[in-house]
């Protein structure tokens, strides 16, 4: 079978949740589907919760971005009701 | 010449059934059941009862007006002396001062009919072009990364949205168009903040401003606006006022708000909750899919061993010993059963060999005769020669004779 991870194995730490969101999801359906080398399994497994801690990570430190329009310009928004 | 007053076709009232005719004459009138005063307000009172006393008054005249305290509480703008407002109610007798009066049950500020009137007027055009048509209306993604928002940029609307996206959603990317919501500048900086937010290619735009009067919300209800709002390529969710506030723009949307909040609820319909709970989900499917797999490994592994031992050469060894063991004794019993067989032959065969033993002939009597010469036997008469030398042979030895004649 394809080796879903061998193919795009990027750091963890460049992954945005949705990237590393997707990875997991392909992982578990893999590791749930066909049966793989064992050796591959565990590498699938480590790398999967590894993908996890990622999401976690990104999910509880996340902080809204916002910014402004202004005329063709983006800039930084800056609260100016406070 | 009798005077007037003394008229004999006159009729005689009382006060209270006179008063309780007028009122009776004004409450009939279809007219007056269903009016539209303009004036302005005075002597407002408004007591513990919470009923609103006041007079409409203009130039020329006056008119007493209450609203009942269940009425009053649905005002939506506030009343003060020297307003100038349109009442809508009906026309009574309040018997006891025997003065006739406005009973009150809406007010609006001066003006507000002929905007509802350009309301109604557009609402029904553009509905005739299909621009408020369910089939126009777009689905709002459900976990959009980047939302657009067109307010004011100062206004409580945008903190309240922003608190609300932060709470519910900090991973989005919220990109502000600023423009003014109201005043006569609004509707064209409107249309081109839309626009320009557009072409960030946000997966929604959120279109909202906080509560205000019908006047406050007008720019909402600007064609420019509203044709704006639906030619977006991006799906728009309409937040406008209060709940109770409808505008053009909301028709126009994919999506309409009662308040900027609820707008940007509806943009995250996927929130953290569901994302920590997808985690978590995921992390449990993991682990238990590879605990599985090594199960199901360990399984197939014993499986195969035990199909290994199947096929041993043990356990041929064992059989082929059994094999060698009964070929062993079944040779053994053959070969038993052959020499059972021989022996009785021969013991048959010495029986006969017995029989043919010639000492046993002699015992019983018989005699053999041979020639001297030869030794050959005489068994018939035409052997015999007179004279002849021979051999007479009897059990116990033998006996010399001379043919004498034959």
């Amino acid at each position: 079978m394809p080796k879903p991870s061998s193919k795009k194995e990027r750091p963890i730490e460049e992954l945005t949740y949705e990237e590393a969101l997707a990875e997991l999801e392909e992982i578990v359906s893999a590791l749930e589907g066909e049966r793989n080398q064992l050796e591959e399994s565990i590498k699938l497994f480590e790398r999967g919760q590894a993908l996890a801690a990622r999401c976690g990570e990104l999910l509880e430190s996340a902080e809204l971005k916002v910014k402004q329009l202004a005329g063709d310009e983006i800039l930084p928004f800056e609260d100016l009701s406070e | 010449m009798q005077p007037t007053f003394f008229s004999q076709t006159a009729q005689q009232w009382t006060v209270s059934k006179l008063t309780f005719y007028i009122r009776m004459l004004l409450e009939e009138n279809e007219i007056l059941q269903d009016v539209w005063v303009q004036g302005e307000i005075s002597n407002l009172s408004r007591p513990a009862s919470g009923h609103v006393y006041f007079t409409l008054k203009d130039a020329s005249a006056a008119l007493r007006c209450v609203m009942w305290k269940t009425s009053a509480v649905r005002l939506g703008i506030p009343l003060q002396d020297g307003k100038a407002v349109e009442v809508h109610g009906k026309i009574g007798v309040y018997e006891v001062s025997g003065q006739y009066q406005l009973y009150a049950d809406q007010i609006r500020p001066i003006g507000e009919g002929a905007l509802y009137q350009e309301f109604v007027r557009l609402k029904a055009m553009l509905e005739a072009e299909g621009l408020f048509a369910p089939e126009r209306k777009r689905l709002i993604p459900m976990f959009p990364k980047k939302i657009g928002i067109v307010t004011s940029a100062t206004g409580a609307a945008l903190r309240d949205m922003l608190n609300t996206l932060r709470r519910r959603l900090p991973l989005v990317e919220v990109i502000l168009a600023p423009s003014p919501v109201q005043g006569i500048e609004a509707p064209p900086a409107l249309v081109k903040a839309l626009q320009s937010l557009v072409l960030q290619s946000p997966e929604v735009i959120i279109l909202a401003r906080g509560g205000g009067s019908i006047e406050d919300l007008w720019a909402f209800n600007d064609e420019r606006v509203v044709r704006a709002v639906a030619m977006s390529t991006v799906p728009v969710i309409c937040g406008v006022g209060h709940e109770t506030d409808f505008t053009l723009c909301d028709f126009a949307a994919d999506l309409r708000a009662p308040t900027p909040t609820a707008a940007a609820e509806l943009a995250t319909q996927i929130t953290m909750i569901d994302l920590r709970a997808t985690n978590s989900n995921l992390r449990s499917r993991l682990a238990s899919a590879t605990l599985n797999s090594i199960v199901e490994r360990k399984s197939f592994l014993s499986s195969l061993v035990s199909q290994l031992r199947y096929v041993s050469p043990e356990r041929r060894i064992l059989s082929e010993r059994q094999r060698v063991d009964e070929l062993a004794r079944r040779a053994h019993s053959s070969l038993f059963h052959h020499i059972q067989l021989q022996s009785a032959h021969i013991k048959g065969m010495q029986r006969r060999l017995e029989a043919l033993n010639p000492n046993a002939v002699l015992a019983r009597g018989y005699a053999v005769v041979t020639r001297e010469d030869d030794g050959s036997v005489i068994s018939r008469v035409a052997q015999a020669k007179e004279g002849q030398q021979v051999r007479i042979r009897v059990s116990d030895g033998q006996i010399e004779a001379e043919i004498k004649k034959s």
